[in-house]
């Protein structure tokens, strides 16, 4: 039983339920014991860093302290925003001393920045893929494309996590349980992110971009890790069928979701019955 | 109205103060567009990313003023694509983070960037007050701020069965803490 | 007895202006050993000589102290006025007052004191200068060119029509170089290959021109007008006096298909093959590694069809040897293929090509016989985007450079698409045109104004491919950086220039510097930029940096004259600033110990061993000895020798003691 960090965020546990089931489900079949960080604080998300840049370096600091106080070595943060913030945040404060000392001043605990952070493709690469032909059930036999969005890969330099363009981890991860990845265009283009309330006149337009491309090229589902793009990919999608001016019937799932589908999780487990977007996969 | 004083040196510029407060040089900017090339929201931008850098780079403060204003800040969406394919790596998305910021303390939000900054506002206050987002506050929030009551109101109820939405908030229990870290930040006068 | 002359010059008003040189001049009257002092406004005029030389005859001077500027600006001067008044010239040092004096300091007495100071320390070294000679050695009047291409192949010409020998090492089966690929040339629009290949012949047949093709440089030992060059010869598994070229094995090899490197990839050979038919020398070579012989012991094929029965399946590789006076390296450059941008696909889309693919596209004798054809489908491309500055001028690439020529040739290539293809559209995008040789400006101007080139100022952010074509985003800066789209049938990438892939190899062998991104260094970037910091070896062409062909065949034929200079003469004079091990009578023979630190740590190589022997002929102690044709007088084993038996000529451990010490003035 490997136990590991585990930050959820905000929308895991709101809006993207079914994210945070999903994690739980497949680390409870492969062994894995995630434990949140004890009264774990929002990260920020775009609002921070938008409004203030030592707010946006300090809600983060916040959780890799208390993080570190729990005792972990590795934290697992599933949302591609907050395990961006996380991550940049450590990286920052680990170049200059000066912010370090002055962040550490405003959190009023004590920080190292010594703690891993890992996305979920990392966790999975790390803790999962090793066993998944074994714990296979269901071959998952269908043409996904594989979503990125734009958190998980850059900035490239900081994250240093696959290739930022046309990036294969998370391809590699479907075709461990049997997916058909295809290869298209918009594997990194942004969704529209945090502009969801505020204009989702923009979000309609990109989101709707990566459902058309991703269609035209036969997928059969969009898999993202991210609880932001599944968001605008698949509640706003009665926007994004406006702009296509065509009703798109493609699923958005979690690449968690999918790894429980191939490996005999239930779809109430994974929570599948929350998206908008009917899943049909079987 | 003539331009001839906007490109002489001067002492204290906008592009001098992004320098100084994020190691961003704009000098470094040769114009090649890549970056407003592979914007993905740049024709709903006033200014695309290179040419916002231009302006910075001419050091004038009407220039200046016009770059605080503008939208291009608040749109851009930190996605982060300029700089992964800038040549000469500049740090755009830094840069923006900071004008945003200026652009805040001088008052200059350009009024079609209101709703947005209205969300970032209610996000955060919802941080402020229970330490992790309560959307229903947040929608709430936002709501009051724009006075867009009826967006999203056919969603609310799906969400709420397809069990996305708590109608209670959950809270962080060190709240002190955290309302002490919004205090020293951007509830500061001299935060940044 | 120490007879010295000190001459104080006020280098008009260089060194007058800060330093008062009569009082320096009169100070120094009074220092030991000292039999004349004067001081003069320019010491470096013929009068100002001539004050130099009668003062020798007069006041029978044994040593000369100049104070003046740097030495490297006048020391031979005053060598030249001191030998010519029967002194020898190293008994002449110079004071620089200039430089590390009067230049550097306001005017005041300390500033004075401190050139009395530099003139003393001179004096002490100069009482204890020695009598030095030119030190001589001979030279081996050959010269060795690696790289066939159009530099290469212009120096070894040059070279050949001076009278000398030249050997020439390419290591491609044919000599040609990239060159020989290009379609036609710009500004001219002429073909290529018919301007390069009648220089190729004569290489071929020049009678001072020794060729050796699919051949490279193994080792290079000694020094200037003294080499001694390893060549290996691959095996090309052929007897090559008995191969007529007629060509009927590489008509009847079986295996026909392996992708041409000569076609960039875009064409096939056989296993026994000619790059390409106009080469030299006509004769092929067989690939070992594709070949159905080497493969499975096979087929044979070619030695059955041979009508001279040329073929030699068991060759091997022979190495040579040759001496050879002086080394011009031409080996050329190599450009980033088009897997080197993930923005652009990598290498996924078979339709996005670079420039020296594009080149076989268009040439009469390539893979398509000179039809811009897409490589995936072979249709015609009736959208064709260029893209200018593909990794050059890109630190986050890692290429910062421009690559000088990309501006020329996407002007060239969009103007023959457009001359081939004539309802076809052709876009460039580009950052700037650099078009600075002559005739350029008007070429670019022409792809725009006649054949109506579409210029696009930006880069491309991203190139993806949907329902067949290639999707093309870049912006156009001039319109306000909006953004663009076009749908292309091709993309033609103008890929940064780099240096070969062996070049840090070659380079190592030769013992020549090389930068960061591994171009050979030239000694000066400004006026020596032909020479490397190695005595003897020269470059020519791309390998020193990206340059068009005028520049590089000017740069062969200025490589070549320098190798004639070092021809002209039976004898190299050097100057004998260098280190000597110190040799005593029997029974001590020197105090060297024989440890040969020295010799591991000489970065010219210039330390040997010599054996001394008894009368028996028995060698009883092994002594380290300086080559003076290689020792560059670094002074590095001076230093290090634990046992003090190195010196340096000119500057002996005794000479430099006295001046610090005199600087100290303890002396």
């Amino acid at each position: 039983m490997i136990k590991l960090g585990f930050y959820p965020g905000c929308s895991l546990e709101g809006s993207s339920r079914e994210y945070s089931e999903s994690v739980m489900a497949i680390a409870k079949k492969f062994d894995i014991e995630l434990v949140q960080v004890p009264d774990w604080n929002c990260c920020g998300a775009s609002a921070a860093h938008n409004m203030s840049k030592e707010l946006a370096l300090s809600l983060p600091a916040r959780i890799i302290a208390l993080a570190e106080k729990a005792g972990f070595d590795e934290l697992v943060v599933p949302c591609a925003a907050c395990y961006n913030k996380i991550t940049v945040t450590k990286h920052e404060l680990f170049e200059d001393v000066t912010l370090k000392e002055r962040v550490k001043d405003i959190i009023s605990l004590d920080y190292t920045g010594n703690i891993k952070i890992l996305n979920v493709i990392q966790m999975i690469e790390k803790y999962i893929i090793k066993d998944i032909d074994f714990k296979l059930e269901n071959k998952f036999l269908h043409k996904v494309a594989c979503y990125y969005g734009c958190l998980l890969v850059r900035p490239t330099k900081i994250l240093q996590f696959d290739r930022p363009e046309d990036p294969q981890s998370m391809d590699n991860v479907m075709r461990a349980i049997g997916a058909e990845p295809i290869d298209w265009a918009f594997k990194t283009e942004c969704c529209g992110a945090g502009l969801t309330v505020s204009r989702p006149d923009v979000v309609n337009k990109l989101s709707g971009n990566i459902v058309e491309d991703a269609i035209s090229r036969g997928a059969e589902a969009i898999v993202v890790a991210c609880p932001m793009c599944q968001a605008n990919l698949d509640m706003r999608r009665p926007g994004i069928d406006k702009y296509l001016n065509k009703k798109t019937t493609i699923p958005v799932i979690y690449l968690t979701q999918a790894i429980g589908l191939a490996t005999g999780c239930t779809e109430k487990e994974l929570g599948l019955q929350r998206h908008f977007v009917p899943v049909n996969l079987s | 109205m003539s331009n001839t004083n906007t490109h002489t040196l001067k002492k204290h510029t906008l592009s001098g103060d992004i320098k100084e407060h994020t190691d961003v040089s704009t000098a470094k900017c040769y114009q090649c567009g890549k970056c407003s090339a592979g914007c993905p929201v740049v024709n709903d931008m006033d200014f695309p990313p290179s040419l916002l850098l231009r302006m910075l780079q001419v050091e004038s403060d009407q220039i200046d003023e016009k770059v605080l204003r503008s939208l291009t800040i608040w749109l851009c969406l930190s996605c982060e694509m300029c700089i992964g394919r800038c040549p000469q790596e500049v740090d755009i998305p830094k840069a923006m983070d900071y004008l945003r910021s200026v652009s805040l303390k001088k008052n200059m939000q350009n009024p079609k960037a209101k709703h947005i900054i209205q969300f970032h506002r209610a996000f955060l206050d919802s941080i402020n007050y229970t330490g992790k987002l309560y959307e229903m506050g947040l929608i709430a929030d936002y709501k009051t701020r724009s006075l867009n009551l009826m967006q999203d109101v056919a969603i609310a109820p799906s969400m709420y069965a397809k069990g996305k939405l708590s109608i209670l908030p959950e809270m962080v229990k060190d709240l002190k803490n955290v309302k002490k870290i919004f205090n020293k930040t951007i509830k500061d006068k001299e935060g940044r | 007895m120490s007879r010295i002359g000190v001459f104080i010059c006020h280098c008009g008003e260089n060194i007058s202006a800060t330093v008062d040189c009569e009082k320096v001049a009169k100070v120094s009257g009074f220092l030991p050993g000292v039999a004349f002092s004067v001081d003069y406004k320019y010491m470096c005029s013929d009068p100002g000589q001539n004050l130099i030389k009668d003062a020798i005859k007069e006041h029978k001077l044994t040593g000369v102290v100049v104070a003046a500027c740097s030495p490297r600006m006048h020391e031979p001067t005053f060598r030249r006025a001191t030998a010519e008044a029967g002194v020898n010239p190293f008994l002449c040092e110079m004071a620089n007052l200039r430089e590390h004096c009067s230049w550097v300091h306001e005017k005041g007495d300390a500033t004075t004191n401190k050139a009395i100071d530099i003139v003393r320390s001179l004096v002490a070294k100069v009482k204890r200068n020695q009598a030095l000679y030119p030190i001589k050695v001979p030279v081996t009047k050959t010269a060795l060119v690696i790289g066939g291409g159009v530099a290469g192949i212009q120096a070894a010409l040059d070279i050949a029509n001076t009278g000398h020998k030249v050997i020439m090492v390419e290591k491609e089966p044919s000599i040609g170089g990239h060159m020989s690929q290009l379609s036609e040339t710009f500004p001219t629009l002429d073909c290529s290959q018919c301007i390069l290949t009648p220089r190729m012949v004569e290489v071929a047949q020049h009678q001072n021109i020794t060729l050796f093709t699919y051949a490279e440089v193994e080792s290079l030992e000694g020094f200037i007008g003294n080499f001694k060059v390893k060549i290996r010869k691959k095996a090309k598994s052929i007897d090559e006096k008995a191969c007529t070229g007629c060509g009927m094995c590489t008509t009847k090899c079986p295996q026909k298909k392996i992708k041409s490197e000569w076609e960039q990839g875009l064409g096939v050979r056989p296993a026994i093959y000619v790059p390409f038919p106009q080469a030299v020398p006509n004769k092929p070579v067989i690939d070992r590694i594709n070949c159905t012989y080497y493969k499975t012991g096979k087929c044979k094929i070619c030695e059955k069809v041979c009508p001279t029965k040329a073929i030699r399946f068991e060759q091997e590789d022979e190495v040579i040897e040759r001496e050879v006076g002086a080394v011009v390296v031409a080996t050329g450059y190599d450009i980033k293929r088009t897997d080197f941008f993930p923005e652009y696909g990598y290498d996924k889309h078979k339709d996005i090509i670079d420039g020296l693919q594009f080149e076989r596209l268009a040439s009469a004798s390539g893979p398509t016989k000179g039809e811009i054809r897409r490589p995936s489908d072979g249709e015609i491309p009736k959208n064709i985007v260029f893209v200018a500055c593909a990794g050059s001028r890109d630190v986050a690439k890692g290429i910062e450079y421009c690559s000088k020529i990309c501006c020329m040739y996407t002007a060239k290539h969009a103007m023959l698409y457009k001359h081939k293809v004539h309802d076809g559209n052709a876009y460039v995008f580009y950052m700037d045109i650099r078009a600075a040789g002559k005739g350029y400006e008007e070429f670019t101007r022409r792809a725009i104004e006649e054949d109506g080139a579409k210029y696009i100022r930006g880069r491309v952010s991203k190139i993806y491919e949907k329902n067949g074509k290639l999707i093309v985003v870049g912006a156009d800066t001039l319109m306000g950086a909006q953004q663009v789209e076009i749908e292309a049938d091709m993309v033609v990438l103008a890929t940064a220039s780099i240096a070969n892939k062996d070049s840090k190899d070659l380079a190592h062998k030769l013992h020549v510097s090389y930068d960061a991104h591994h171009f050979i260094s030239e000694a000066h970037p400004k006026l020596k930029p032909v020479e490397t910091n190695t005595a003897g070896i020269f470059l020519a062409g791309a390998c020193q940096a990206p340059k068009d062909i005028p520049e590089s065949v000017a740069q062969a034929s200025g490589a070549a004259v320098k190798v004639a200079c070092l021809f002209s003469n039976d004898e190299l004079t050097r100057e004998p600033i260098i280190a000597v091990v110190n040799r005593l009578a029997p029974p001590a023979y020197s105090t060297c110990t024989g440890c040969f630190l020295c010799e591991k740590v000489c970065p010219y190589q210039a330390i040997t061993r010599e054996e001394i022997k008894n009368r028996e002929g028995n060698v009883i102690r092994n002594l380290a000895v300086v080559n003076p044709g290689l020792c560059q007088g670094c002074g590095t084993c001076v230093a290090l020798c634990k046992s003090k038996s190195i010196d340096l000529q000119g500057y002996s451990n005794d000479q430099v003691y006295a001046e610090v010490a005199a600087v100290l003035d303890t002396i």
